[in-house]
């Protein structure tokens, strides 16, 4: 097999864009899921402010402004190919200065600052960046900067094993409840089930990068994902927070087996932007 | 739905007193952003008896930190941030005469009786209409830290911001009624 060489400037080109394109161009699905909204909605105030952010992303892409001024912290998934052979850098500086390139020519505010001084960077850098080496010989980067509104109202618990399917259902749709108006409903709430304590908030935010209206492959999780948005839409949040029958857009649950003694979950909230691009190069 | 309420700050008792959770406002004229860092530079000056850079009676604080302009316009996105985050310093601008918040989310039973007490109304904006509602701020200016960058307090000139009554000076709260009318189950 022969080894491909991917100079990481070429990662970087990718992220700068990527990062630009993600946060002003509200994606396909995301679109679509307000539409469907917006004809579903009883509420006259919640129908407002689904025209309201519809427009919004009609000006976002037109425009080329951000679609929300969190630009947030760039979380960077990369699938790296196992006969990939990166060349001519550090990998993780070239993600960086793309992120410095993206968040300089987009016009996208600096976020990131040290967590105990609050000093903050001025670039918007450093990435999460997450790397899983993979078959083959192609480098994927899914892109997500996460905005921080829902990102604070994110929650991990450990349960026994005699909380249940049940359980962690009243866990997810409590912590939607709980975050009432804050994340800016309509949310997306991304669920990771399993693992360990870290896994578990890693699924949830990987589930954050399938498109809205896709189900989990396997049918239990796909009927417990349905089941959760069911749950949470009677909550009556309602857009923004001001009552209403949309409150998520929908609920992507992600799975990893555990322990005997716990059950893992992670409940990470979106806003109805959902930023995710991705590239393979 | 009812015709939106057209309001410029200053803000009087009078007219805070009749706005009531639920009203929609337009509001035109000058606000100022502060989100946190900026709060906890204007609440240590107050403690410390020193003047504050802005004059906070009647004045409408504006919870956001907004993207840099692009080439030619006066401000990048500009959404609202979460108010709660601005909770342990809201009473103390309150007491010191601030008659507006504009943010999202929920607010802290201090702050509501302060509101009260004090006659301020909390307005929420559309959290997450960044680009939406920078078409509604005509000019942004620093006024102060501004080694805050998007954190500094601007002076902002508004046009028809569109902002709803969250909670009023009464302790009304929309979150809370509007929850109540739309929950099943």
């Amino acid at each position: 097999m022969d080894v491909r060489e991917i100079p990481v400037a070429k990662i970087t080109e990718v992220v700068r864009r990527l990062c630009i394109e993600a946060n002003t161009i509200l994606g396909d699905d995301a679109v679509a899921a307000l539409e469907a909204s917006l004809a579903v909605e009883e509420s006259p105030v919640g129908r407002d402010i689904f025209r309201q952010l519809l427009r919004n992303a009609e000006i976002a892409r037109t425009e080329g402004i951000p679609l929300c001024q969190d630009t947030g912290v760039v979380v960077v998934f990369l699938e790296i190919g196992q006969d990939v052979h990166l060349t001519g850098g550090d990998l993780e500086a070239a993600v960086n200065e793309g992120v410095r390139q993206g968040y300089r020519d987009g016009c996208l505010r600096a976020s990131t600052l040290d967590p105990l001084t609050r000093k903050n960077f001025g670039d918007n850098t450093p990435a999460v960046i997450h790397t899983r080496l993979v078959r083959g010989d192609r480098v994927k980067v899914a892109l997500a900067p996460k905005g921080f509104g829902s990102e604070n109202m994110s929650q991990v618990a450990l349960f026994p094993p005699s909380h249940g399917i049940e359980g962690i259902k009243k866990f997810v749709v409590g912590r939607v409840d709980a975050a009432g108006p804050n994340p800016c409903p309509p949310v997306v709430v991304g669920v990771g089930i399993g693992g360990t304590m870290e896994k578990a908030a890693l699924l949830s935010k990987q589930s954050l990068l399938r498109d809205l209206g896709r189900r989990h492959p396997d049918p239990a999780v796909a009927r417990l994902e349905l089941e959760l948005l069911e749950d949470i839409n009677n909550l009556g949040i309602g857009p923004q927070g001001l009552g209403g029958r949309i409150t998520a857009l929908d609920v992507h649950v992600e799975t990893y087996p555990t322990h005997i003694a716990s059950i893992p979950v992670a409940v990470n909230l979106q806003c109805h932007c959902a930023r995710h691009k991705e590239a393979v190069i | 739905m009812s015709e939106s309420i057209r309001i410029r700050p200053p803000l009087s008792d009078d007219t805070v007193v009749r706005l009531a959770a639920g009203d929609r406002v337009l509001i035109s004229g000058i606000i100022y952003s502060a989100r946190d860092a900026a709060h906890q530079r204007l609440v240590e000056q107050i403690r410390e008896n020193r003047p504050l850079p802005v004059e906070l009676d009647g004045q409408i604080i504006y919870y956001v930190g907004p993207t840099p302009p692009k080439p030619g316009m006066p401000i990048g996105a500009a959404g609202p941030t979460t108010s709660y985050r601005m909770d342990p310093y809201a009473p103390i601008l309150i007491e010191r005469g601030l008659k507006g918040m504009i943010g999202k989310g929920l607010r802290g039973d201090a702050v509501i009786e302060a509101m009260k007490r004090h006659k301020a109304v909390y307005f929420a904006a559309t959290g997450g209409a960044g680009a939406l509602i920078s078409k509604t701020i005509q000019r942004a200016e620093v006024v102060a830290y501004e080694d805050l960058g998007t954190e500094a307090i601007r002076r902002l000139e508004v046009e028809a911001f569109p902002a709803i009554v969250v909670v009023d000076a009464h302790g009304n709260d929309l979150y809370r009624e509007g929850r109540l009318k739309y929950r099943r189950g």
